[in-house]
């Protein structure tokens, strides 16, 4: 059974395999209004909207403090490439996406379900097998025609996730030079332990530029698929290992 | 016949070209120094075998793969380069890989005599150089079409709440 929401301002699609019931659909659609009602930079009564005014740390929660040290953290490993910080508001939203994907797949296997995937604007976590019993088949978007795939993938109990740029704006800035833009490189996706990593990571090394995809091939456990604007891709030697 | 000539000559010349961006020699891609031919030696012999080109159809290719070594000047003649029309030719917008080229090729007494760059990418250097540092641990690819049927896909999110805000903003101080 497949369900779709829009949550956080973009769809979040839950496939399960193993179970039948919708209670574990409706309890992880909840988990994600909650993120959102804690962590949107846009709800004036979120949280984080609450530390942007002033919330002082001691009052901030402990989830939420261990959220920002999360992001502290992921700074430290990406040579201060990923930053929460910019024109003096902290938004976390570069981590807190994969992180909720991770622990909302963290909630359903505690309930016992194993086979199942949980995508979210792009970034999913997969788990165990599909219905056919196979491991999931997982493509990778062609950043410069959406409605193409360039590359097929073949993945169980792992995590992807895929930073880009839209048309000819960017999203995602160098934090040590914010008038320069990483317009080379157009798609960076990462695979990785899960998805909360894939995703942190892939935001960090997307902000690299060209450096990015050797980042993610020095990373242990990781490996990347970057596009290039000439259409080019460059990828790390085990990337091949999961490709169909 | 003598416009498909030069069209091949002027498609050994996008094919060299952007071989030698990859090979990221930046002398090669300054277009003064194939306009003027005198240019430092890989420009110089850039230019050579490109006109070479021009006077065999098929071999456009090979001869642009040795291209960054040097010198091909000595392997080709222009025996047939009489059958050039002088004047100016403006090839059409081509999308070579790294971006568009448009070239102008000069034709003086049946011999290509000058090619000028109206168009090229220039802003791709940095990158390829960076990539190539990085070898061999990593690999490159064109990207190809996949038609199979998948279950999920990853690609960047531009639907998000931030992008659009960020649009309204930008929209809304314009």
């Amino acid at each position: 059974m497949k369900r779709s929401e829009l949550i956080m301002g973009m769809p979040i699609t839950l496939e399960i395999v193993d179970h039948k019931d919708t209670e574990p659909f409706n309890k992880i659609f909840d988990y994600f209004r909650l993120v959102d009602s804690k962590y949107s930079p846009y709800k004036k009564d979120s949280e984080l909207s609450q530390i942007n005014q002033g919330l002082s740390k001691e009052n901030w929660s402990s989830e939420m403090s261990q959220v920002m040290s999360l992001c502290e953290e992921t700074k430290a490993l990406s040579g201060g490439y990923f930053d929460v910080y910019s024109d003096g508001q902290i938004d976390p939203s570069g981590l807190v996406k994969g992180w909720a994907i991770n622990n909302a797949a963290n909630l359903l296997k505690d309930w016992g379900i194993n086979d199942f995937y949980i995508e979210a604007g792009g970034d999913i976590q997969i788990s165990g097998k599909n219905e056919s019993g196979e491991l999931w088949s997982v493509g990778i978007r062609n950043p410069f025609n959406i409605d193409e795939i360039i590359k097929v993938l073949k993945l169980t109990d792992i995590g992807i996730a895929t930073s880009g740029t839209y048309l000819r704006g960017e999203h995602i800035y160098n934090p040590h030079d914010r008038t320069k833009t990483p317009s080379v490189i157009k798609s960076l996706t990462v695979i990785g332990p899960n998805v909360y990593e894939a995703d942190r990571f892939a935001t960090a090394a997307f902000a690299m530029g060209s450096n990015g995809i050797g980042f993610i091939n020095a990373l242990p456990g990781f490996e990347g698929y970057m596009i290039d604007e000439n259409k080019r891709a460059t990828y790390t030697k085990g990337f091949e290992l999961y490709v169909a | 016949m003598k416009k498909i000539v030069i069209g091949l000559g002027v498609l050994g010349i996008y094919v060299l070209y952007s071989l030698g961006i990859r090979h990221q020699n930046p002398i090669l891609a300054k277009p003064a120094s194939l306009s003027n031919g005198n240019g430092a030696s890989a420009g110089s012999g850039g230019s050579s075998v490109a006109t070479n080109n021009s006077n065999s159809s098929t071999s456009g290719g090979a001869s642009a793969s040795t291209a960054s070594n040097g010198n091909q000047q000595s392997s080709a003649t222009s025996s047939n380069s009489s059958a050039y029309k002088d004047g100016t030719y403006t090839g059409a917008v081509e999308n070579v890989y790294y971006g568009n080229v448009q070239v102008a090729v000069t034709i003086s007494g049946g011999k290509i005599t000058n090619v000028k760059f109206l168009q090229y990418p220039n802003s791709h250097y940095t990158s390829v150089y960076i990539n190539q540092q990085a070898m061999p641990y990593l690999q490159q690819e064109a990207l190809h079409s996949q038609n199979s049927n998948v279950q999920v896909i990853s690609g960047a999110t531009f639907t998000s709440q931030g992008f659009i805000q960020s649009m309204q903003s930008a929209l809304a101080r314009a």
